[in-house]
Protein backbone atom coordinates (compact mmCIF):
# COMPACT_ATOMS: atom_id res chain seq x y z
CA UNK A 1 0.00 0.00 0.00
CA UNK A 2 1.18 3.48 -0.82
CA UNK A 3 2.46 5.59 2.01
CA UNK A 4 0.56 8.80 2.54
CA UNK A 5 2.38 12.04 2.41
CA UNK A 6 1.68 12.78 6.07
CA UNK A 7 3.53 9.60 7.13
CA UNK A 8 6.59 10.65 5.18
CA UNK A 9 6.37 14.29 6.17
CA UNK A 10 7.06 13.38 9.80
CA UNK A 11 10.30 11.59 8.84
CA UNK A 12 11.51 14.49 6.71
CA UNK A 13 10.13 17.38 8.77
CA UNK A 14 8.27 18.79 5.77
CA UNK A 15 6.45 22.09 5.88
CA UNK A 16 2.85 22.41 4.72
CA UNK A 17 4.07 24.10 1.53
CA UNK A 18 6.38 21.24 0.71
CA UNK A 19 3.62 18.75 1.35
CA UNK A 20 1.31 20.68 -0.98
CA UNK A 21 3.91 20.64 -3.73
CA UNK A 22 4.45 16.90 -3.39
CA UNK A 23 0.71 16.30 -3.36
CA UNK A 24 0.28 18.29 -6.55
CA UNK A 25 3.12 16.41 -8.17
CA UNK A 26 1.26 13.24 -7.30
CA UNK A 27 4.24 11.61 -5.69
CA UNK A 28 2.30 10.04 -2.84
CA UNK A 29 -1.01 8.48 -1.97
CA UNK A 30 -4.27 9.30 -3.62
CA UNK A 31 -3.02 11.69 -6.29
CA UNK A 32 -0.29 9.26 -7.30
CA UNK A 33 -2.88 6.58 -7.90
CA UNK A 34 -4.98 9.03 -9.90
CA UNK A 35 -1.98 10.05 -11.96
CA UNK A 36 -1.05 6.44 -12.74
CA UNK A 37 -4.65 5.77 -13.72
CA UNK A 38 -4.56 8.56 -16.26
CA UNK A 39 -1.28 7.32 -17.68
CA UNK A 40 -2.77 3.83 -17.88
CA UNK A 41 -5.48 4.85 -20.34
CA UNK A 42 -3.50 7.16 -22.63
CA UNK A 43 -0.07 5.76 -21.87
CA UNK A 44 -0.19 2.46 -23.73
CA UNK A 45 -0.89 4.07 -27.06
CA UNK A 46 1.69 6.80 -26.49
CA UNK A 47 4.29 4.19 -25.68
CA UNK A 48 3.45 2.25 -28.82
CA UNK A 49 3.87 5.38 -30.95
CA UNK A 50 7.19 6.13 -29.30
CA UNK A 51 8.46 2.59 -29.97
CA UNK A 52 7.38 2.76 -33.59
CA UNK A 53 9.18 6.06 -34.03
CA UNK A 54 12.34 4.64 -32.55
CA UNK A 55 12.11 1.61 -34.78
CA UNK A 56 11.82 3.88 -37.77
CA UNK A 57 14.79 5.90 -36.68
CA UNK A 58 16.86 2.73 -36.48
CA UNK A 59 15.67 1.64 -39.91
CA UNK A 60 16.65 5.04 -41.24
CA UNK A 61 20.21 4.45 -40.15
CA UNK A 62 20.52 1.45 -42.41
CA UNK A 63 19.49 3.49 -45.41
CA UNK A 64 16.19 1.62 -45.88
CA UNK A 65 13.44 3.57 -47.68
CA UNK A 66 11.94 5.99 -45.21
CA UNK A 67 8.27 5.31 -45.59
CA UNK A 68 5.94 3.57 -43.23
CA UNK A 69 2.30 3.21 -42.27
CA UNK A 70 2.55 6.85 -41.21
CA UNK A 71 3.46 7.99 -44.71
CA UNK A 72 6.74 9.64 -45.73
CA UNK A 73 9.01 10.23 -42.77
CA UNK A 74 10.14 13.69 -43.77
CA UNK A 75 8.18 16.59 -45.12
CA UNK A 76 11.20 17.86 -47.05
CA UNK A 77 13.34 14.80 -47.62
CA UNK A 78 16.67 15.15 -49.38
CA UNK A 79 19.25 12.61 -50.46
CA UNK A 80 22.77 13.43 -49.33
CA UNK A 81 25.95 11.50 -49.95
CA UNK A 82 28.93 12.33 -47.77
CA UNK A 83 32.34 10.85 -47.32
CA UNK A 84 32.73 10.50 -43.58
CA UNK A 85 36.15 9.46 -42.31
CA UNK A 86 36.88 8.00 -45.73
CA UNK A 87 33.65 6.03 -46.04
CA UNK A 88 30.90 6.95 -48.45
CA UNK A 89 27.55 7.37 -46.67
CA UNK A 90 24.20 7.94 -48.36
CA UNK A 91 21.37 9.31 -46.29
CA UNK A 92 17.90 10.62 -46.68
CA UNK A 93 17.53 13.62 -44.40
CA UNK A 94 15.00 16.28 -43.52
CA UNK A 95 16.05 19.66 -44.92
CA UNK A 96 16.35 20.92 -41.33
CA UNK A 97 18.89 18.34 -40.27
CA UNK A 98 22.30 19.69 -39.39
CA UNK A 99 25.54 17.89 -40.15
CA UNK A 100 25.91 17.44 -36.39
CA UNK A 101 22.61 15.61 -36.05
CA UNK A 102 23.28 13.57 -39.18
CA UNK A 103 26.59 12.38 -37.72
CA UNK A 104 25.23 11.62 -34.28
CA UNK A 105 21.70 10.45 -34.88
CA UNK A 106 21.95 8.83 -38.30
CA UNK A 107 25.51 7.63 -38.61
CA UNK A 108 25.99 6.75 -34.92
CA UNK A 109 29.17 8.84 -34.81
CA UNK A 110 28.58 10.25 -31.35
CA UNK A 111 32.16 11.42 -30.87
CA UNK A 112 31.14 14.82 -32.20
CA UNK A 113 29.37 16.56 -29.33
CA UNK A 114 26.36 18.84 -29.20
CA UNK A 115 27.08 21.63 -26.75
CA UNK A 116 25.14 24.85 -27.31
CA UNK A 117 23.81 23.89 -30.78
CA UNK A 118 24.02 27.63 -31.56
CA UNK A 119 27.53 28.14 -32.88
CA UNK A 120 28.88 29.54 -29.65
CA UNK A 121 30.88 26.75 -27.98
CA UNK A 122 32.82 24.83 -30.65
CA UNK A 123 32.18 21.35 -29.22
CA UNK A 124 30.65 20.24 -32.54
CA UNK A 125 33.76 21.19 -34.55
CA UNK A 126 34.53 18.79 -37.40
CA UNK A 127 36.77 19.09 -40.44
CA UNK A 128 34.99 19.48 -43.79
CA UNK A 129 37.11 19.55 -46.94
CA UNK A 130 40.18 20.19 -44.79
CA UNK A 131 38.68 23.11 -42.88
CA UNK A 132 37.32 23.20 -39.35
CA UNK A 133 33.66 24.15 -39.24
CA UNK A 134 30.78 24.07 -36.78
CA UNK A 135 28.62 21.08 -37.63
CA UNK A 136 25.69 22.54 -35.67
CA UNK A 137 25.43 25.43 -38.15
CA UNK A 138 26.01 23.38 -41.30
CA UNK A 139 22.85 21.91 -42.79
CA UNK A 140 23.46 18.32 -43.88
CA UNK A 141 21.97 19.19 -47.26
CA UNK A 142 24.85 21.57 -47.97
CA UNK A 143 27.44 18.83 -47.41
CA UNK A 144 26.61 16.85 -50.54
CA UNK A 145 29.75 15.17 -51.88
CA UNK A 146 31.96 16.62 -49.17
CA UNK A 147 34.73 14.99 -47.19
CA UNK A 148 34.01 15.05 -43.46
CA UNK A 149 36.52 14.10 -40.77
CA UNK A 150 35.31 13.62 -37.22
CA UNK A 151 37.18 12.70 -34.05
CA UNK A 152 36.54 9.03 -34.94
CA UNK A 153 38.55 9.46 -38.14
CA UNK A 154 41.76 10.90 -36.72
CA UNK A 155 43.47 7.80 -35.36
CA UNK A 156 45.05 5.32 -37.73
CA UNK A 157 43.95 1.96 -36.49
CA UNK A 158 45.18 1.66 -32.94
CA UNK A 159 47.64 4.51 -33.14
CA UNK A 160 46.26 7.82 -31.98
CA UNK A 161 46.65 11.06 -33.89
CA UNK A 162 49.60 12.96 -32.34
CA UNK A 163 47.19 15.55 -30.96
CA UNK A 164 45.00 12.89 -29.37
CA UNK A 165 48.10 11.42 -27.71
CA UNK A 166 49.27 14.86 -26.60
CA UNK A 167 45.87 15.70 -25.10
CA UNK A 168 46.13 12.54 -23.00
CA UNK A 169 49.75 13.13 -22.07
CA UNK A 170 49.09 16.64 -20.86
CA UNK A 171 45.74 15.88 -19.25
CA UNK A 172 44.17 18.46 -21.55
CA UNK A 173 40.62 17.81 -20.40
CA UNK A 174 38.59 17.10 -17.33
CA UNK A 175 35.03 16.07 -18.21
CA UNK A 176 36.04 15.53 -21.83
CA UNK A 177 32.86 16.84 -23.41
CA UNK A 178 34.53 19.61 -25.41
CA UNK A 179 37.57 17.45 -26.24
CA UNK A 180 36.56 16.03 -29.64
CA UNK A 181 35.88 19.59 -30.81
CA UNK A 182 39.11 20.87 -29.25
CA UNK A 183 41.13 18.16 -30.99
CA UNK A 184 39.51 18.55 -34.42
CA UNK A 185 39.98 22.30 -34.08
CA UNK A 186 43.66 21.99 -33.16
CA UNK A 187 44.34 19.54 -36.01
CA UNK A 188 43.04 22.13 -38.48
CA UNK A 189 44.80 24.96 -36.63
CA UNK A 190 48.20 23.41 -37.30
CA UNK A 191 47.45 23.26 -41.04
CA UNK A 192 46.23 26.85 -41.03
CA UNK A 193 49.41 28.07 -39.37
CA UNK A 194 51.51 26.06 -41.80
CA UNK A 195 49.64 27.71 -44.69
CA UNK A 196 50.45 31.13 -43.28
CA UNK A 197 46.88 32.05 -42.39
CA UNK A 198 46.77 35.00 -40.02
CA UNK A 199 44.95 35.57 -36.76
CA UNK A 200 43.73 38.58 -34.79
CA UNK A 201 46.95 38.61 -32.74
CA UNK A 202 49.35 38.29 -35.68
CA UNK A 203 51.66 41.33 -35.41
CA UNK A 204 52.56 41.63 -39.04
CA UNK A 205 50.46 41.19 -42.12
CA UNK A 206 53.02 40.02 -44.68
CA UNK A 207 51.86 40.29 -48.27
CA UNK A 208 52.81 36.71 -49.03
CA UNK A 209 51.68 33.93 -46.73
CA UNK A 210 54.51 32.31 -44.78
CA UNK A 211 54.21 29.67 -42.02
CA UNK A 212 53.23 31.31 -38.74
CA UNK A 213 55.12 30.56 -35.52
CA UNK A 214 52.55 29.74 -32.92
CA UNK A 215 53.21 31.76 -29.78
CA UNK A 216 51.07 31.11 -26.71
CA UNK A 217 48.88 34.04 -27.67
CA UNK A 218 48.52 32.79 -31.23
CA UNK A 219 47.32 29.39 -30.04
CA UNK A 220 44.95 30.93 -27.49
CA UNK A 221 43.45 33.25 -30.08
CA UNK A 222 43.15 30.53 -32.73
CA UNK A 223 41.49 28.16 -30.25
CA UNK A 224 39.10 30.81 -28.88
CA UNK A 225 36.16 29.27 -30.73
CA UNK A 226 36.38 26.18 -28.50
CA UNK A 227 35.16 26.73 -24.96
CA UNK A 228 36.11 24.44 -22.08
CA UNK A 229 34.02 24.85 -18.96
CA UNK A 230 36.44 22.73 -16.91
CA UNK A 231 39.11 25.28 -17.76
CA UNK A 232 41.68 22.86 -19.16
CA UNK A 233 43.08 25.65 -21.34
CA UNK A 234 46.68 25.66 -20.01
CA UNK A 235 47.00 21.94 -20.73
CA UNK A 236 45.33 22.21 -24.13
CA UNK A 237 47.90 24.89 -24.93
CA UNK A 238 50.76 22.58 -23.89
CA UNK A 239 49.42 19.68 -25.93
CA UNK A 240 49.18 21.79 -29.07
CA UNK A 241 52.61 23.32 -28.50
CA UNK A 242 54.24 19.92 -28.21
CA UNK A 243 52.75 18.66 -31.47
CA UNK A 244 53.48 21.95 -33.23
CA UNK A 245 57.11 21.68 -32.12
CA UNK A 246 57.35 18.33 -33.87
CA UNK A 247 58.64 16.50 -30.82
CA UNK A 248 57.49 12.97 -30.30
CA UNK A 249 54.75 12.49 -27.75
CA UNK A 250 55.49 9.71 -25.30
CA UNK A 251 52.49 8.05 -23.74
CA UNK A 252 53.42 7.84 -20.07
CA UNK A 253 50.58 5.66 -18.92
CA UNK A 254 48.82 2.44 -19.89
CA UNK A 255 45.58 0.73 -19.02
CA UNK A 256 45.69 -1.58 -16.02
CA UNK A 257 46.01 -5.16 -17.16
CA UNK A 258 44.72 -7.69 -14.63
CA UNK A 259 46.55 -10.59 -16.36
CA UNK A 260 49.80 -8.93 -15.34
CA UNK A 261 48.73 -8.30 -11.78
CA UNK A 262 51.67 -8.19 -9.47
CA UNK A 263 53.93 -6.74 -12.13
CA UNK A 264 55.30 -3.21 -11.86
CA UNK A 265 53.12 -1.89 -14.63
CA UNK A 266 51.55 1.43 -13.79
CA UNK A 267 47.83 2.01 -13.77
CA UNK B 1 12.72 24.93 -36.65
CA UNK B 2 9.89 25.46 -39.08
CA UNK B 3 9.98 23.00 -42.00
CA UNK B 4 11.30 24.50 -45.23
CA UNK B 5 11.98 23.48 -48.77
CA UNK B 6 15.67 23.39 -49.64
CA UNK B 7 16.63 24.49 -53.13
CA UNK B 8 20.08 24.50 -54.66
CA UNK B 9 20.32 27.56 -56.94
CA UNK B 10 21.41 26.81 -60.50
CA UNK B 11 22.39 30.37 -61.22
CA UNK B 12 22.00 33.90 -59.91
CA UNK B 13 18.93 34.55 -62.07
CA UNK B 14 16.88 31.68 -60.67
CA UNK B 15 17.94 32.44 -57.10
CA UNK B 16 16.96 36.11 -57.50
CA UNK B 17 13.73 35.11 -59.21
CA UNK B 18 12.71 32.85 -56.30
CA UNK B 19 13.61 35.60 -53.85
CA UNK B 20 11.58 38.08 -55.88
CA UNK B 21 8.43 35.99 -56.30
CA UNK B 22 8.30 34.33 -52.87
CA UNK B 23 8.50 36.82 -49.98
CA UNK B 24 9.13 34.03 -47.46
CA UNK B 25 12.20 32.74 -49.30
CA UNK B 26 15.67 33.29 -47.84
CA UNK B 27 19.19 32.80 -49.15
CA UNK B 28 21.65 30.36 -47.61
CA UNK B 29 25.39 30.90 -47.99
CA UNK B 30 27.66 30.11 -45.02
CA UNK B 31 24.63 29.59 -42.81
CA UNK B 32 26.33 30.85 -39.66
CA UNK B 33 23.59 33.39 -38.96
CA UNK B 34 20.48 32.19 -40.82
CA UNK B 35 20.64 28.65 -39.40
CA UNK B 36 20.92 30.09 -35.90
CA UNK B 37 17.99 32.42 -36.52
CA UNK B 38 15.92 29.54 -37.86
CA UNK B 39 16.68 27.43 -34.79
CA UNK B 40 15.47 30.29 -32.58
CA UNK B 41 12.37 30.72 -34.75
CA UNK B 42 13.40 34.30 -35.51
CA UNK B 43 13.76 33.49 -39.23
CA UNK B 44 10.97 31.31 -40.63
CA UNK B 45 11.61 30.89 -44.35
CA UNK B 46 9.40 28.55 -46.39
CA UNK B 47 12.15 28.12 -48.95
CA UNK B 48 15.88 28.25 -48.38
CA UNK B 49 17.80 28.91 -51.58
CA UNK B 50 21.35 27.58 -51.28
CA UNK B 51 23.57 29.89 -53.35
CA UNK B 52 26.84 28.15 -52.45
CA UNK B 53 28.36 27.05 -55.71
CA UNK B 54 27.42 30.20 -57.65
CA UNK B 55 30.40 31.88 -59.23
CA UNK B 56 30.82 34.90 -56.93
CA UNK B 57 33.63 33.56 -54.83
CA UNK B 58 36.66 35.09 -56.56
CA UNK B 59 38.91 37.87 -55.38
CA UNK B 60 40.65 39.69 -58.20
CA UNK B 61 42.13 42.96 -59.33
CA UNK B 62 40.23 45.02 -61.89
CA UNK B 63 42.21 48.12 -62.82
CA UNK B 64 42.52 50.22 -59.71
CA UNK B 65 39.96 48.20 -57.79
CA UNK B 66 39.98 44.90 -55.97
CA UNK B 67 36.76 42.97 -56.48
CA UNK B 68 35.79 40.62 -53.67
CA UNK B 69 33.19 37.93 -54.32
CA UNK B 70 30.14 37.87 -52.06
CA UNK B 71 30.57 34.10 -51.74
CA UNK B 72 34.26 34.18 -50.84
CA UNK B 73 34.61 33.10 -47.23
CA UNK B 74 35.73 35.53 -44.54
CA UNK B 75 38.82 33.36 -44.05
CA UNK B 76 39.82 33.41 -47.72
CA UNK B 77 39.21 37.14 -47.93
CA UNK B 78 41.28 38.03 -44.86
CA UNK B 79 44.19 35.94 -46.12
CA UNK B 80 44.09 36.81 -49.82
CA UNK B 81 47.37 38.37 -51.07
CA UNK B 82 45.54 41.33 -52.67
CA UNK B 83 43.69 42.10 -49.45
CA UNK B 84 46.80 41.69 -47.31
CA UNK B 85 48.72 44.02 -49.59
CA UNK B 86 46.20 46.77 -50.24
CA UNK B 87 43.74 46.61 -47.32
CA UNK B 88 45.38 45.30 -44.15
CA UNK B 89 42.61 47.02 -42.14
CA UNK B 90 40.12 44.71 -43.83
CA UNK B 91 42.21 41.67 -42.90
CA UNK B 92 42.35 42.93 -39.31
CA UNK B 93 38.65 43.66 -39.07
CA UNK B 94 37.66 40.24 -40.44
CA UNK B 95 40.06 38.43 -38.10
CA UNK B 96 38.68 40.36 -35.12
CA UNK B 97 35.28 38.79 -35.69
CA UNK B 98 33.86 35.40 -34.69
CA UNK B 99 36.07 32.29 -34.49
CA UNK B 100 38.22 30.41 -36.99
CA UNK B 101 35.45 27.85 -37.51
CA UNK B 102 32.87 30.53 -38.24
CA UNK B 103 35.18 32.53 -40.52
CA UNK B 104 35.82 29.32 -42.51
CA UNK B 105 32.08 29.04 -43.18
CA UNK B 106 30.86 32.64 -43.28
CA UNK B 107 30.80 34.55 -46.57
CA UNK B 108 31.30 38.25 -47.28
CA UNK B 109 27.76 38.73 -48.59
CA UNK B 110 26.41 36.95 -45.54
CA UNK B 111 28.52 39.13 -43.28
CA UNK B 112 26.94 42.28 -44.74
CA UNK B 113 23.46 40.81 -44.42
CA UNK B 114 23.75 39.34 -40.92
CA UNK B 115 21.13 40.43 -38.40
CA UNK B 116 21.70 42.22 -35.11
CA UNK B 117 22.66 40.19 -32.05
CA UNK B 118 20.33 42.31 -29.85
CA UNK B 119 19.09 39.69 -27.38
CA UNK B 120 15.52 40.93 -27.69
CA UNK B 121 15.58 40.55 -31.47
CA UNK B 122 16.85 37.00 -31.04
CA UNK B 123 14.13 36.01 -28.56
CA UNK B 124 10.69 35.60 -30.14
CA UNK B 125 9.03 35.62 -26.71
CA UNK B 126 9.58 39.36 -26.28
CA UNK B 127 8.60 42.39 -28.35
CA UNK B 128 10.91 43.75 -31.05
CA UNK B 129 10.12 46.21 -33.82
CA UNK B 130 12.81 44.77 -36.06
CA UNK B 131 11.49 41.20 -35.83
CA UNK B 132 7.80 42.04 -35.40
CA UNK B 133 7.13 45.60 -36.63
CA UNK B 134 4.90 47.63 -34.34
CA UNK B 135 5.23 45.31 -31.34
CA UNK B 136 7.55 47.65 -29.42
CA UNK B 137 11.23 47.78 -28.48
CA UNK B 138 12.18 45.72 -25.43
CA UNK B 139 15.74 47.07 -25.41
CA UNK B 140 14.73 50.69 -25.01
CA UNK B 141 13.51 50.06 -21.45
CA UNK B 142 15.45 46.83 -20.95
CA UNK B 143 19.12 45.94 -20.75
CA UNK B 144 20.78 48.11 -23.37
CA UNK B 145 24.43 47.96 -22.41
CA UNK B 146 25.38 46.51 -25.82
CA UNK B 147 23.20 48.90 -27.82
CA UNK B 148 23.56 52.06 -29.89
CA UNK B 149 24.76 55.47 -28.85
CA UNK B 150 24.46 56.94 -32.37
CA UNK B 151 21.76 56.74 -35.02
CA UNK B 152 19.06 54.92 -33.04
CA UNK B 153 15.38 55.80 -33.13
CA UNK B 154 12.73 55.32 -30.49
CA UNK B 155 11.68 52.21 -32.40
CA UNK B 156 15.03 50.41 -32.36
CA UNK B 157 18.37 50.80 -30.58
CA UNK B 158 20.13 47.65 -31.86
CA UNK B 159 23.68 47.76 -33.24
CA UNK B 160 24.88 46.18 -36.45
CA UNK B 161 27.30 43.47 -35.29
CA UNK B 162 29.81 43.13 -38.15
CA UNK B 163 33.51 43.94 -37.81
CA UNK B 164 34.23 43.41 -41.49
CA UNK B 165 31.66 46.03 -42.54
CA UNK B 166 33.42 48.59 -40.33
CA UNK B 167 36.66 47.87 -42.17
CA UNK B 168 34.84 48.22 -45.49
CA UNK B 169 33.30 51.53 -44.38
CA UNK B 170 36.79 52.96 -43.84
CA UNK B 171 37.82 51.80 -47.32
CA UNK B 172 35.03 53.43 -49.39
CA UNK B 173 33.87 49.99 -50.54
CA UNK B 174 31.03 49.63 -53.04
CA UNK B 175 28.49 46.81 -52.78
CA UNK B 176 27.36 45.44 -56.14
CA UNK B 177 23.93 43.81 -56.27
CA UNK B 178 21.98 42.17 -59.08
CA UNK B 179 18.39 41.08 -59.69
CA UNK B 180 16.65 38.33 -61.69
CA UNK B 181 16.87 40.29 -64.92
CA UNK B 182 20.60 40.67 -64.58
CA UNK B 183 20.31 44.39 -63.80
CA UNK B 184 22.98 45.48 -61.38
CA UNK B 185 23.35 48.38 -58.97
CA UNK B 186 26.41 49.72 -57.15
CA UNK B 187 25.71 50.87 -53.59
CA UNK B 188 28.40 52.75 -51.63
CA UNK B 189 28.97 50.88 -48.36
CA UNK B 190 27.81 53.83 -46.30
CA UNK B 191 24.44 53.77 -48.10
CA UNK B 192 24.11 50.00 -47.93
CA UNK B 193 23.06 49.69 -44.30
CA UNK B 194 20.36 51.99 -43.02
CA UNK B 195 19.32 53.59 -39.75
CA UNK B 196 16.11 52.26 -38.20
CA UNK B 197 14.03 55.45 -38.30
CA UNK B 198 10.37 54.49 -38.45
CA UNK B 199 11.06 51.08 -40.02
CA UNK B 200 13.67 49.01 -38.15
CA UNK B 201 12.62 45.82 -39.97
CA UNK B 202 14.91 46.61 -42.90
CA UNK B 203 18.64 46.56 -42.08
CA UNK B 204 19.78 47.63 -45.52
CA UNK B 205 18.73 49.22 -48.79
CA UNK B 206 18.55 46.01 -50.83
CA UNK B 207 15.38 45.81 -52.87
CA UNK B 208 13.33 42.64 -52.90
CA UNK B 209 14.92 40.07 -55.19
CA UNK B 210 18.36 41.67 -55.18
CA UNK B 211 21.44 39.62 -54.30
CA UNK B 212 24.90 40.90 -53.35
CA UNK B 213 27.38 39.71 -55.97
CA UNK B 214 30.69 41.47 -55.30
CA UNK B 215 32.26 44.13 -53.12
CA UNK B 216 34.60 46.55 -54.91
CA UNK B 217 37.31 48.36 -52.99
CA UNK B 218 39.32 51.13 -54.66
CA UNK B 219 43.06 50.80 -54.12
CA UNK B 220 43.97 53.79 -52.00
CA UNK B 221 46.96 55.59 -50.59
CA UNK B 222 46.26 55.00 -46.92
CA UNK B 223 46.64 51.20 -46.68
CA UNK B 224 49.99 51.52 -44.93
CA UNK B 225 48.56 53.82 -42.28
CA UNK B 226 45.51 52.00 -41.06
CA UNK B 227 44.42 50.04 -38.02
CA UNK B 228 41.41 48.15 -36.67
CA UNK B 229 40.92 48.33 -32.92
CA UNK B 230 38.28 46.22 -31.23
CA UNK B 231 37.26 46.53 -27.59
CA UNK B 232 35.16 43.72 -26.16
CA UNK B 233 34.22 42.08 -22.87
CA UNK B 234 36.68 39.21 -23.38
CA UNK B 235 39.91 38.99 -25.36
CA UNK B 236 38.49 36.96 -28.24
CA UNK B 237 35.34 35.54 -29.81
CA UNK B 238 32.94 38.26 -28.76
CA UNK B 239 31.08 41.13 -30.36
CA UNK B 240 32.47 44.64 -30.05
CA UNK B 241 31.55 47.04 -27.29
CA UNK B 242 33.29 49.61 -29.46
CA UNK B 243 35.51 49.15 -32.49
CA UNK B 244 37.33 51.63 -34.73
CA UNK B 245 38.73 51.24 -38.24
CA UNK B 246 41.06 54.15 -38.83
CA UNK B 247 43.13 55.13 -41.85
CA UNK B 248 45.30 58.15 -42.50
CA UNK B 249 46.59 59.53 -45.78
CA UNK B 250 49.82 61.17 -44.71
CA UNK B 251 52.02 63.40 -46.85
CA UNK B 252 54.29 66.36 -46.31
CA UNK B 253 54.01 65.93 -42.57
CA UNK B 254 50.25 66.53 -42.57
CA UNK B 255 47.06 64.49 -42.74
CA UNK B 256 45.77 64.77 -46.29
CA UNK B 257 42.81 62.50 -45.79
CA UNK B 258 41.33 60.32 -43.09
CA UNK B 259 38.75 57.62 -42.57
CA UNK B 260 37.31 56.68 -39.20
CA UNK B 261 34.53 54.10 -39.00
CA UNK B 262 33.09 52.71 -35.78
CA UNK B 263 31.42 49.44 -34.83
CA UNK B 264 29.33 48.54 -31.80
CA UNK B 265 27.93 52.06 -31.49
CA UNK B 266 25.18 52.35 -34.11
CA UNK B 267 22.68 50.42 -36.24
CA UNK B 268 25.17 50.61 -39.12
CA UNK B 269 28.94 51.06 -39.46
CA UNK B 270 29.31 54.61 -38.13
CA UNK B 271 31.52 57.03 -40.02
CA UNK B 272 33.02 59.53 -37.57
CA UNK B 273 32.77 62.35 -40.12
CA UNK B 274 33.22 65.17 -37.59
CA UNK B 275 36.48 63.70 -36.34
CA UNK B 276 37.65 62.95 -39.89
CA UNK B 277 37.13 66.55 -40.95
CA UNK B 278 38.95 67.94 -37.93
CA UNK B 279 42.12 66.07 -38.88
CA UNK B 280 42.48 67.32 -42.45
CA UNK B 281 45.51 69.47 -43.20
CA UNK B 282 46.93 69.15 -39.69
CA UNK B 283 50.06 67.59 -38.32
CA UNK B 284 49.28 64.26 -36.61
CA UNK B 285 49.57 64.47 -32.83
CA UNK B 286 47.96 62.93 -29.78
CA UNK B 287 46.36 66.26 -28.88
CA UNK B 288 44.80 66.58 -32.32
CA UNK B 289 43.45 63.02 -32.17
CA UNK B 290 42.00 63.65 -28.72
CA UNK B 291 40.29 66.83 -29.81
CA UNK B 292 38.83 65.21 -32.91
CA UNK B 293 37.64 62.15 -30.96
CA UNK B 294 35.99 64.34 -28.34
CA UNK B 295 34.21 66.42 -30.98
CA UNK B 296 32.78 63.25 -32.51
CA UNK B 297 31.70 61.59 -29.28
CA UNK B 298 30.03 64.72 -27.93
CA UNK B 299 27.27 63.96 -30.41
CA UNK B 300 26.56 60.54 -28.88
CA UNK B 301 23.17 59.87 -27.29
CA UNK B 302 23.78 57.03 -24.83
CA UNK B 303 21.01 54.89 -23.33
CA UNK B 304 20.50 53.90 -19.70
CA UNK B 305 23.24 51.24 -19.56
CA UNK B 306 25.78 52.21 -22.20
CA UNK B 307 27.08 55.63 -21.27
CA UNK B 308 30.51 54.01 -20.85
CA UNK B 309 30.68 53.65 -24.63
CA UNK B 310 31.10 57.41 -25.05
CA UNK B 311 34.43 57.63 -23.23
CA UNK B 312 35.44 54.22 -24.54
CA UNK B 313 34.70 55.37 -28.10
CA UNK B 314 36.71 58.55 -27.60
CA UNK B 315 39.75 56.65 -26.35
CA UNK B 316 39.39 53.97 -29.01
CA UNK B 317 39.44 56.58 -31.78
CA UNK B 318 42.61 58.13 -30.34
CA UNK B 319 44.32 54.75 -29.97
CA UNK B 320 43.35 53.61 -33.49
CA UNK B 321 44.59 56.87 -35.00
CA UNK B 322 47.87 56.61 -33.09
CA UNK B 323 48.33 53.06 -34.33
CA UNK B 324 47.49 54.13 -37.89
CA UNK B 325 49.83 57.09 -37.94
CA UNK B 326 52.54 55.46 -35.87
CA UNK B 327 52.19 58.64 -33.80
Amino acid sequence: MDKDIDDVAVDYEMSEDEKTILRELGVFGESRRKFLGKVGTGGASLLALQLLAEQEALAAETGEPLTSAFGPRFENALKVTLKVNGEKKSLEVDSRMTLLDALRERLALTGTKKGCDRGQCGSCTVIVEGERVLSCLALAATCEGKDVTTIEGLAEGDSLHPLQAAFIKYDAFQCGYCTPGQICSSVALLDEAKNGELSHVSDEIPEKAAPVDLSDDEIRERMSGNLCRCGAYPNILKAIQEVEGGREVAQTWSFYNSAKEGSDETV
Amino acid sequence: MKPFKYEKAKDLGTAASTLDSIPSASLLAGGTNIVDLMKEDVARPDILVDINGLEFSKIKKKGNTVSIGALATNKDTANHPLVRKHFPVLTQSILAGASAQIRNMATNGGNLNQRTRCMYFNDPSVTCNKRDPGSGCSAMEGLNRMHSIFGWSNRCVAVFPSDMAVGLAALDAVVNVANKDGESRAIPINDYHRLPGRDPSRDNTLKRGEIVTTIDIPINSWAKNSYYLKVRDRASYDFALVSVAAALDLGGGVIRGSRIAMGGVAPKPWRALIAEKELIGKKPSKELFERAAKMEMERARPLEHNEFKVKMGERAIVRALQKSGNA
